[in-house]
Parts: C-alpha cells; sequence; structure tokens
C-alpha cells in the first residue's frame, strides 16, 4: 500500500520537496556548539522562532506550508513547465535579437559603466560605499579573472587565491611593508606594485601551469588546490621574508604622482572604488577582446575537444599555461588594490575558502560568460555584504559557505551553463549531453575534459 | 656547500637516531591514509572521477566516533574489555556515518548528473559544493573550535621494536586497518559483489548488458569506501580530536596516497599510503614541522609529473 503510494512520481517529488525544505531549515536555523551539539537541530526543527518580527511560532509548522506551497508549484510546473517555457522564449525571442546586435551591447555596456561611476553617489552610506569595494568591485575583478581560467579555457583552477595573495604581498614588499627590503632598496609607491604584481603573478602562473597543464582536469583541480595550500603555508611560516602569520600592517595609501598632477588615496573608500572600477574596465575590454580573437577560439577548441583542437595544430599546453597567466593577471591587481586599500594583510586570508568563493560567482553567472560573471559576483557579493552587515538571527559568517556549498550542486544539477550562459557553452554542454544519450558507459562519465 | 654537508651529515644522524621512532608513526599514520586512499581509488574505478567530498566521509566518521565515546566513556579511561566494546562501538558508528555520508553525497550529488550525463567539470564542481556544505554544516551545528575525543583506553607503550615504543593507539590502527584492508580484498576480488564493482570499472555498458546493475553497484561502492573513510576519521581523532574542517589535508593526503600507488589499484593505495605516512614522517628532521604539508604536496607533483600511473600502476577494474 505506501509502496505502491510511493511509486507514483507526485509522491516521490513531495518526499524531495520534503527533504529539501527540511536542509533549508536547518540550515537557516541557531547555530549548534561543540558543548550542546544537539542545539542546532533541536533550535531548527523543535522550537519557536519569530519571522520577520512579525509573527512567532513553531519552525517548522511554517517550514512544512513552506514545502507545502513549494511542492504545488512543482506539481504545477512539472504539468505545464514546457508549456509555459514554450510560450516565455517565444516572447523573449524578439528581444534576445536584440540583445545580440552590436550597438545594442555596447549601449547597454555604456550605460552600465555610467550606472558604475556614479553608484557611490547613489548609495550614499558609508557601509555600503566601503562594501562597493571590498565585497563587490575587488571580487567582480578577481571573478573575470578566473572566467578565463574556468570559463574560457576549461580549466578547474582551485589555487587562484595564490595569484591574488602574489599581487598583495608584492604590494606590500614594494612599498617596504615587509621584513625583505623593497626593490633598489628604498620604498616605492604602491602604483609600482602593479608592474612588479602582474610580471610576478604572471610568472607564478607559468611556472604552476607549464608542469600541470598537461594533467587530466581532476588532477589539475587537486594540483592548483595543493599549490594554493602551499603559499598559505610559506606565507605562514616564512617570518623573515612574509612577516609570518601576523603579516603587516603598514602598507601605505597610494599616490599618483606625474608631473603636475598629484592625488593622495587615503582613507574613504570611494577614491578605491574608482581605481578598481577602472581596473575592472580595464579587464573587461581585455577579456573581451581576447576571447573574440585567435586567442580566445583556440581556448574554445581545446576547451570542447582538446585532441581535435591539438589535431588543428593548435598547442594546448601553450594555450592553457597563456589562460592561465592572462587569468592571474587581474588577480595581481585585486591583490594590489585589496592591500594598499586596506593597509594590513595577513596569511590568514588567502585559503582555499577564498578560491573556491572566487568558483561560485564564476559559475551562479555563467562560466565562459562575461556579462553572467559580472552578474553573478554583484548579485552573491551583494548578499554576502548585506548578511555581515545585518546578520538575521542565528546566522554566523561562514554560514554563507553552506549556502554557496548547497548553491554549487543545485547549478550542477538545474543549469550548468549558468544563469545568464554564453550561448556557445549552452550549446556545447546540451550537444554533449544530447550526443552521449544512450551509451551507459559514458553515463558514467564522459571523455576527461 | 661545506655547511650543506654539514647540514645533511648532522641531520643523517638525528635521523638514524630517531629511525625506528619515526618509522612506527608513520606506519600508523600511513594505514590511515591507505584507508582513505581505499575510498578515493573505488569511486575512481567505477566513475573515473576524483570524489572531492571525501574528505567530509573522514568527517563524519570523526564526529561519530566522537559522540560515542562522549557518551560511553565517563569520568575515568577505561580499560580492559571496556575499551575494546567502546572502540568497536565507535569503529560501527564512525563506518556507518561514513557509509550514510557517501551515499547522501552519491544521491544528491553525483546521480542527478549521471542521469543528465554532465561533463566531467560538472562533476568535479557539484562535488565540490557537496564537501564546502558537509563541512561548513558540521561547522555549524557541532562549533568551528576543535574538540578532544574523550580517551577509551590507556595510552601506553605495548612494545618496543629497536627501541622504539609502540603505542596501543598504533597497534589498534595496525589490527583495525589490516583486518579492514583483508575484508576488501577478499570482498573485490572474490564475491560476486566485487565481480559487479570491477566489471563496471572495467566497462560500464557491456557490464549494464551482462545484467549489472549499475547503479547498485556504484552505490555499495560509495558505500564501502564510505565505511573505510569513516572509520579512518574515527582513528585519526581519537589522537587528534575532531574539528570541522579535519578532513581537509588528511584527505588531500590520502588522494597522493592513491595516486602514488596507482589511482583504481587498491593494493596501490594501501602501498601508496604507507609509503607516504613513513617518507612524511622522517621528512620531519630534514624540514620544520610547518612544512610537512608542503612535502606531500611536492610528492604528489612529482608522482604526476613523472609516472602519473603510479609505483603499481592504474589498475581499472582487475584485482590486485
Amino acid at each position: 500500500m505506501i509502496r505502491d503510494l510511493l511509486q507514483r512520481a507526485p509522491m516521490r517529488r513531495l518526499l524531495v520537496v520534503l527533504g529539501v525544505v527540511a536542509v533549508i531549515e536547518l540550515i537557516t536555523g541557531p547555530p549548534g556548539s561543540n558543548q550542546y551539539p544537539t542545539s542546532g537541530f533541536t533550535g531548527s526543527y523543535a522550537e519557536a522562532a519569530s519571522f520577520f518580527g512579525i509573527f512567532r511560532t513553531q519552525r517548522w509548522l511554517v517550514f512544512l506550508a513552506l514545502a507545502l506551497v513549494a511542492w504545488g508549484v512543482v506539481e504545477l510546473w512539472t504539468r505545464f513547465g514546457t508549456a509555459i517555457r514554450s510560450r516565455g522564449s517565444h516572447a523573449l525571442a524578439g528581444p534576445r535579437q536584440m540583445t545580440e546586435k552590436r550597438p545594442v551591447r555596447v549601449g547597454f555596456a555604456l550605460v552600465l559603466f555610467v550606472l558604475g561611476i556614479l553608484l557611490p553617489h547613489i548609495v550614499n552610506n558609508a557601509f555600503w560605499q566601503s562594501a562597493l569595494v571590498t565585497y563587490v568591485a575587488i571580487y567582480v575583478l578577481l571573478a573575470i579573472g578566473l572566467n578565463v581560467v574556468v570559463g574560457f579555457a576549461g580549466l578547474l583552477d582551485l589555487g587562484y587565491v595564490a595569484f591574488y595573495a602574489i599581487g598583495a604581498y608584492t604590494t606590500a614588499w614594494v612599498t617596504g611593508a615587509l621584513p625583505t627590503p623593497p626593490p633598489f632598496g628604498h620604498p616605492l609607491d604602491a602604483f609600482w606594485a602593479i608592474p612588479f604584481a602582474v610580471v610576478f603573478v604572471v610568472i607564478a602562473g607559468v611556472l604552476l601551469g607549464a608542469p600541470t597543464l598537461r594533467l587530466r582536469g581532476d588532477y589539475l583541480a587537486i594540483v592548483t588546490l595543493g599549490f594554493g595550500e602551499i603559499i598559505t603555508i610559506f606565507a605562514n611560516n616564512l617570518y623573515g621574508i612574509t612577516g609570518g602569520s601576523t603579516g603587516t600592517k603598514q602598507i601605505p595609501h597610494p599616490v599618483f604622482h606625474v608631473g603636475p598632477i598629484k592625488y593622495t588615496w587615503g582613507l574613504a573608500p570611494v577614491p578605491y572604488y574608482y581605481l578598481a572600477l577602472g581596473s575592472v574596465v580595464l579587464f573587461l575590454v581585455i577579456f573581451s577582446l581576447l576571447q573574440r580573437s585567435r586567442v580566445g577560439r583556440a581556448w574554445t577548441a581545446i576547451r570542447e575537444d582538446e585532441v581535435a583542437a591539438e589535431s588543428l595544430g593548435i598547442n594546448p599546453l601553450k594555450f592553457k599555461v597563456m589562460a592561465f597567466a592572462v587569468g592571474a593577471a587581474s588577480a595581481g591587481f585585486a591583490g594590489v588594490i585589496t592591500a594598499s586599500a586596506d593597509n594590513f594583510l595577513f596569511p590568514s586570508s588567502f585559503t582555499l575558502v577564498f578560491s573556491i568563493n572566487i568558483l561560485v560567482l564564476v559559475i551562479l553567472g555563467g562560466m565562459g560568460s562575461i556579462s553572467g560573471v559580472v552578474v553573478g559576483a554583484i548579485i552573491i557579493q551583494v548578499i554576502q555584504a548585506y548578511l555581515n552587515h545585518t546578520p538575521p538571527s542565528g546566522y554566523q559568517q561562514p554560514d554563507l559557505y553552506i549556502y554557496v556549498g548547497a548553491l554549487l550542486i543545485t547549478m550542477m544539477i538545474f543549469r550548468p551553463a549558468g544563469l545568464i550562459p554564453s550561448r556557445q557553452r549552452r550549446r556545447e554542454i546540451t550537444l554533449y549531453e544530447k550526443s552521449h544519450e544512450g551509451h551507459p558507459d559514458e553515463v558514467l562519465l564522459g571523455d576527461d575534459v | 656547500m661545506g655547511s650543506f654537508g654539514h647540514y645533511l651529515a648532522t641531520h643523517f644522524d638525528t635521523l638514524k637516531a630517531e629511525f625506528w621512532f619515526l618509522f612506527v608513526g608513520g606506519v600508523a599514520n600511513g594505514l590511515l591514509y591507505a584507508m582513505v586512499a581505499v575510498g578515493y581509488t573505488l569511486v575512481y574505478g567505477v566513475l573515473r572521477l576524483i570524489n572531492f567530498a571525501h574528505s567530509e566521509i573522514f568527517m563524519s566518521g570523526g564526529f561519530a566516533g566522537y559522540f560515542v565515546l562522549r557518551a560511553m566513556v565517563g569520568a575515568t579511561v577505561p580499560a580492559g574489555m571496556t575499551s575494546v566494546l567502546i572502540i568497536v562501538l565507535g569503529i560501527a558508528a564512525a563506518g556507518t556515518a561514513g557509509a550514510a555520508a557517501a551515499t547522501l553525497v552519491e544521491r544528491v550529488a553525483y546521480r542527478p548528473l549521471r542521469r543528465r550525463r554532465a561533463p566531467q567539470l560538472a562533476y568535479l564542481i557539484s562535488a565540490i559544493g557537496a564537501s564546502y556544505f558537509l563541512f561548513n554544516l558540521a561547522g555549524k551545528e557541532f562549533g568551528h573550535l576543535s574538540v578532544s575525543d574523550p580517551q577509551p583506553y590507556i595510552n601506553h607503550t605495548v612494545f618496543t621494536i629497536f627501541g622504539a615504543p609502540v603505542l596501543m593507539y598504533d597497534l589498534i590502527i595496525l589490527v583495525v586497518s589490516v583486518v579492514m584492508f583483508i575484508a576488501l580484498d577478499w570482498l573485490v576480488g572474490r564475491t560476486r559483489l566485487g565481480r559487479g564493482i570491477r566489471s563496471v570499472a572495467q566497462d560500464a555498458e557491456t557490464a549494464s548488458l551482462m545484467g549489472v546493475n549499475i547503479d547498485r553497484t556504484i552505490a555499495i561502492t560509495f558505500i564501502v569506501g564510505g565505511a573505510l573513510g569513516g572509520v579512518a576519521g574515527f582513528l585519526y581523532g581519537l589522537n587528534i580530536g575532531v574539528v570541522y574542517n579535519m578532513g581537509f589535508v588528511p584527505a588531500l593526503k590520502a588522494f597522493t596516497a592513491a595516486v602514488l600507488g596507482g589511482i583504481g589499484n587498491l593494493r596501490g593505495a594501501v602501498v601508496g599510503g604507507l609509503l607516504l605516512g613513513i617518507v612524511e614522517n622522517l621528512c620531519v628532521v630534514f624540514v620544520q614541522a610547518a612544512y610537512i604539508d608542503v612535502v606531500a604536496f611536492g610528492i604528489l607533483v612529482l608522482v604526476l609529473l613523472v609516472r602519473p600511473t603510479g609505483i603499481l600502476g592504474e589498475r581499472l577494474g582487475r584485482t590486485a
């Protein structure tokens, strides 16, 4: 009887929805502790809580109601989803064609750019003004850089934080904030860190990439992960060179001094925002030009089918190393800006967690889609800034990573190409999945990407 | 150069003096790595991918064992049969927790992608997501600080080899891991189930034509690997303590061990684990303790570059 019931598709979907909602109930609930390891569970499932300050009731009641509503939506979607979707894509076909026209795209980008310039004057709130730099602009810069590696070339790099760390440490070194004497014997302005940082990260990218990029995708991921860890270990322990675990707290603010023009960046966040915005625009232009160039086409070819690309005369290793180095450059830039805006740096800020966070920004927006990655990064970072600024009850900062993990799985299951996928990438994934239909061997896994 | 020669000479003297002591510790660590490495290798065999969430299976075992010890051990350290009972219960709980976590990961992060025939990058990302979700959830529920396990036995020296003490802890690891390795070898090499696992690893399409249920075989592979990983987590936590991110470094080393021995090769994973544990422990003489992890990653990169098939060679779907 029960088994018959469970065989039915709606019942199975109800169970899945209930399970998902139970997990959401747990991860949004109060935290436990090592003294009271069950308090998180009892607090989530068996206690009352206030909801938006409006009403106060048992958590499970609210979530059960939520689950039933969600189930209703799922049932309606399975019945009418295809029709709605086809009608939607029909209605959107016109606007979508518009966005493919070059003048429209350029105009849209210009509007966004002007909005970006005006933004710090629109928000006009001390926290959000500094959040625009520390949470948003820097991360956009990092995300578009990682997008070159993961999105364009299809290489999973879990040690991306290392390049960011190299950029930040170079700034500290050039400005004389580290125990190591600065280059040429005397401290230089933070702007001089930019050429040094770019050269160093590119060298690091080539040094790491040249031996490891021959490896298969999954091996590469784990080797880059190890590389990121090694950089942190060195930063933490080489007291005489990096200042060890205490890092440094005396990186000076940058000064722009060319001829009669002199501008000093201070504590105010807005000037840094413009510095970061300028870098973002610079890299956006470079990366979109690269994407459309011979190099970009070579990356696509390698990502889609390495063997075929090689047989067409493309040297995969060369272009993969290039992707690593180019992607690293923007991380180096981001490191310079962060270090000079914060004035301090600690090795504990450069951990694996950081690399994964950047990866999430790339995946949410859509691997390989520059506009998608920018939008995805802005969405997640604004949410993160909001949660840290005004945390809901029971929220601790590391909880964000739980949501991030869940988001990664959900995206891979339902929308692997991202929120705003690049057309090419989406086509690639559907073609791949279609071409492997009916081959149970490939069902397990396709060939090595 | 003279000073470097002097450096080597003094350190070799230390190595000679401390060799057996470090060797015993290395074997114990290596057996733990091997237990985790077997999980990587099993999953790699049937799915051709690294299970990035394996570190969290290790962590689940650590916490399950911790809760058993919390419930069972009172104010005094138990001895005799009580200790044995507690250890066995801890192992059972940790193995179950590891298997449950592995099943969860397989069902949620892998199976939907397999149904959709997703490309490899998608699997890696979804596994990283699962790992991230699980260890941060553990951090939320059980706190972000390390706690030490209540001790279920008196950790005394049982006997000595060449003057190096072998502790009760080392002996427990030895007995438990050897029993599990023999059982696993028998399971994969001699049973019908093991034949299924091997056939899926060799050629999943043909296996499915011959009536092997692929979904079931993959699920069982995760359960077996997960149980071993969970038990390893318990034994590791017994000495070091448990914390939400405890799995990260040991799992990375276990992966190194699996590659070192030859991925997909069960006996290779054991050899690789032992070798890595011993080499790593002996390196303590030459480098500061903080850089030990660098040594392990260095070995990983070196193996991947020089001999990516490992010492015993990649063996997918064959015994030994």
